[in-house]
């Protein structure tokens, strides 16, 4: 007897048990179920939810493993063991294989953290519930890894993502339901609870709070600077990065975040196969142009003294604001999810463009923090529905008008 | 004059087996079975009894609430069984047809020099009133109510729809009784859309406004046609008539007789020889189906209508009321190995999610009933209204029927919409949600508390 139908004769056994949902969650995984359809359409279009978010996972498999290299060569070059790139995207000194294995070995902890946790919550509450595991956790448990410093202990994640799936999305009834992206609602969490392992110039290289550690206890050793351009810029400091640096990501960063150019390709994959919103992505990076020419401006008028702590974030040129920091991240897989930014198309555009421009308000104005992109999105989270809602009032508007004219 | 109404959102969604355009008489069915179902919101109070025999024309039941509307047994013969539900819910009414058949005969009418009145009384007498629908609810029209305009759709875009064009062929004179009379009914104008390169019959008609209609599905729903013409407002009425029907209602204005026969398309891949077949509302399925059609005890899905919006019957079962088109197609009650994410070929798709049906347009695909994944929560948005030309939000509709917020829904235009407006949609719905269903429900939920 086949694999297939064993599974089906399973299936049927614990139809009415408590554990059907988790039965039933990993046997669709594995076969496309037997269902049809009743009455209503009686065909339907291949999509489902699990491809859906298939797919969005797929498009961030470059930034995964880009970010295993880089963890590795940021670590190696922190240290002097190897000097950094000279040859553009294909140096070799960045695509080593022991490059890849230090981040390897530090990222997949972080994934499986994240999945393992994060899924055991969503079965668990399928099973409270009676109601099927629903898809949405696949997009977010592969995010977490891509948003947090490379050595953030894994008990902390732990802790995060339960707040995050529990506070963020199960108390409003789940998947679809949900006001925050539960992605950035983990990371808000940790950002909030543990702003040391969150932010600085000492947790994005992997090794460098562990040397910072040994410095204080005495040991004669060089201290690893792994600041970030935005920690650089807020500090009005010199950049130590060139700009193609920062468009091919060989800079220190949150794991997935650094490549701009495999965002870009991400991106466009999504918009390719309809998944991601071409709307938002573009209005947001119209938004952050609007707001980084704005600072330019300000800068260029002289109405801002060198001296304050603004300059140094004011006057990077506005195109410099997409390729650093977490905006093009934020901009293509976080911005763009469905359930908490706004629904309507209209509403679409107004909604990225507040993304970008509040990512780069939030930038130049709170250095202690210098990424804006997590609290923008969240903040436009909140206001998602008001945007729709005053979008289908149009609609509304023009259906009662039609009444008037005809009584009038 | 005619005008163009051209849709762009949409989804032609093109599958194996569609009719040859051949008509052949059906085999006589033995019995013919009335399903009160077919008529949305009709109680029927019964009037033919179990054992007495009607002509064809005779009075089977009327409408429990609306007692002038009166629905007609389309054969003579013998009421043999009446088929009752939980409560006594009369399921189906089943009649033993005649070897000759007998018509009741409701007399030739003169429709140009008739009075309105006199037309809609010929009309609730004769058996006709089924036909004519309205808007708002989308069930059959009150008598009572005056509708601002009548709306008729001549082109048929659903999938493997029966060809207006080719089954109304020489109808004209019937057609012209039809439409001439519904225009008395109405103060308002009478719409008639046909396909923009089609040769209708319906478009030599007089009395009519003419609008050529071009692009996907569903730019041949009435519901379409309406929004893009004159969309319902709050307190006004439409009534919408099928173009097969308007055939039946001229045959009795011409000659006096109720005769429930149409020309019906039998489609879909399991079918081996897709064809026409001129037969009689509420025949035997069997009758159509098995020669050169479908494999016995094949595992196929028979829909009476089409396979958007008809519903499901057994083999044993019999056409409704309505439907000018039967599909079969293969059931997908089957498992496939990582179906979920592996690269899709010969499934229909909006995205490109690994699916490719984008590459090729005109492909024709074989699609099974199996749904392609699980019921969910709402998750993606934008993808209804890529397949959605109304304008209307199909998103927040749904929802606001799931919470049957009546203001919310009245709002967002729920007077303007049937449920077959949402088969797209629930078509492309990743969430695998059932449209047709919320928007039916949210419409009995209006008629209930609103009226």
């Amino acid at each position: 007897m086949s694999l297939k139908n064993k599974l089906h004769i399973l299936k049927r056994k614990y139809r009415s048990k408590k554990m059907a949902p988790a039965f039933n969650a990993l046997h669709t995984f594995l076969y496309l179920p037997n269902e049809t359809t009743h009455n209503g359409t009686h065909i339907k279009a291949a999509d489902d939810l699990k491809r859906t978010m298939n797919t969005v996972i797929m498009a961030m498999v470059p930034c995964l493993l880009f970010g295993m290299f880089n963890a590795g060569y940021q670590h190696h070059l922190a240290l002097g063991e190897i000097q950094s790139v000279t040859g553009g995207l294909f140096s070799a000194e960045f695509w080593t294989l022991d490059n890849f294995m230090v981040g390897f070995w530090k990222i997949i902890p972080l994934v499986i953290v994240s999945y393992g946790v994060g899924l055991l919550i969503e079965f668990i509450f399928a099973i409270i519930n009676k109601h099927e595991v629903e898809e949405g956790y696949l997009v977010t448990g592969m995010l977490v890894p891509l948003i947090v410093p490379i050595d953030i202990p894994l008990w902390m994640l732990a802790v995060a993502v339960v707040f995050g799936v529990v506070i963020g999305k199960e108390v409003f009834g789940g998947t679809g339901m949900n006001i925050l992206n539960p992605a950035l609602t983990i990371r808000a969490f940790l950002f909030f609870a543990y702003p040391t392992w969150m932010s600085g110039d000492k947790v994005w290289v992997h090794g460098a709070v562990e040397r910072d550690q040994a410095i204080a206890g005495g040991q004669n050793l060089d201290a690893i600077s792994g600041e970030t351009i935005l920690g650089a810029l807020a500090q009005s400091k010199e950049v130590a990065y060139s700009t193609v640096d920062m468009f091919l990501g060989f800079i220190p960063g949150s794991v997935g975040e650094t490549s701009t150019l495999l965002i870009i390709l991400g991106g466009l994959f999504l918009v390719f196969s309809k998944i991601g919103s071409w709307r938002i992505m573009l209005s947001s990076v119209i938004g952050a142009i609007v707001m980084g020419l704005i600072f330019n401006q300000v800068v260029a008028s002289g109405w801002i003294p060198e001296s304050s702590n603004f300059y140094g974030l004011m006057s990077a040129p506005f195109w410099e604001h997409l390729i650093i920091g977490g905006f093009a991240f934020g901009t293509v897989f976080m911005a763009t999810d469905p359930v908490t930014a706004s629904q309507t198309n209209k509403g679409k555009w107004i909604y990225g463009f507040l993304v970008g421009f509040i990512s780069i308000m939030i930038r130049v104005f709170n250095p202690a923090y210098p990424e804006g992109v997590m609290l923008a999105i969240l903040l436009m989270n909140v206001f998602a529905p008001t945007i729709d809602h005053y979008v289908v009032q149009g609609n509304v508007k023009k259906r009662m008008k039609r009444v008037k004219v005809k009584t009038a | 004059m005619s005008n163009d109404i051209r849709i762009k959102k949409g989804l032609d969604i093109k599958l194996v087996g569609e009719a040859e355009k051949t008509v052949e008489q059906a085999v006589i069915s033995n019995y013919c079975t009335i399903r009160p179902e077919d008529f949305h919101g009709v109680i029927p109070k019964l009037v033919a009894k179990e054992g007495t025999t009607v002509k064809a024309g005779g009075v089977l039941f009327f409408d429990k609430s609306e007692e002038a509307i009166k629905f007609l047994s389309p054969v003579s013969g013998k009421i043999v069984e009446v088929v009752r539900g939980p409560k006594r819910r009369i399921d189906a009414i089943k009649i033993q047809a005649d070897k000759a058949q007998a018509f009741e005969d409701f007399g030739v009418f003169n429709v140009d020099a008739a009075k309105p009145e006199a037309v809609k009384a010929h009309l609730l007498a004769a058996g006709c009133w089924p036909f004519v629908k309205q808007r708002p609810y989308d069930v059959i029209a009150n008598p009572a109510s005056s509708p601002k305009a009548i709306f008729i759709s001549g082109y048929a875009s659903a999938p493997l729809a029966a060809d207006l064009d080719f089954t109304l062929k020489g109808k004209e004179a019937e057609l012209q009784a039809a439409v001439s009379a519904l225009g008395k009914l109405t103060e308002g104008k009478v719409h008639v859309s046909v396909g923009k390169n089609a040769n209708s019959p319906l478009a030599g008609l007089n009395g009519i406004t003419l609008h050529k209609v071009s692009g996907p599905h569903p730019s041949g729903n009435v519901g379409t046609l309406i929004n893009k013409v004159d969309p319902v407002n709050k307190g006004e009425v439409v009534w919408t008539v099928n173009a097969q029907d308007l055939v039946i209602i001229g045959e009795l204005l011409l000659t006096g007789k109720f005769n429930a026969e149409r020309i019906v398309a039998l489609v879909g891949s399991s079918v081996e020889k897709p064809r026409y077949f001129k037969t009689i509302a509420g025949s035997e399925i069997a009758t159509l189906i098995y020669d050169k059609g479908v494999s016995k005890g094949g595992n196929d899905r028979i829909i009476s209508g089409n396979v958007l919006t008809g519903k499901q019957i057994r083999p044993d079962g019999s056409l409704d009321f309505y439907s000018n088109v039967v599909s079969v197609i293969p059931e997908g009650d089957d498992y496939e190995l990582f179906g979920w994410n592996k690269p899709v070929f010969n499934k229909v798709s909006t995205s490109r999610a690994l699916t490719f049906s984008w590459l090729n347009p005109k492909k024709k695909y074989d699609l099974n009933t199996n749904t392609n994944g699980e019921h969910r929560a709402f998750v993606t948005t934008g993808t209804y209204e890529e397949v959605f030309p109304l304008d209307i939000f199909p998103m927040q509709i749904l929802k606001a029927c799931m919470y049957q917020d009546l203001d919310e829904m009245e709002a967002l235009g729920m007077y303007e919409v049937a449920p077959e407006d949402f088969a797209l949609t629930e078509f492309v719905c990743v969430s695998k949600q059932p449209h047709q269903k919320i928007i039916r429900e949210g419409l009995d939920l209006m008629i209930k508390e609103i009226g």
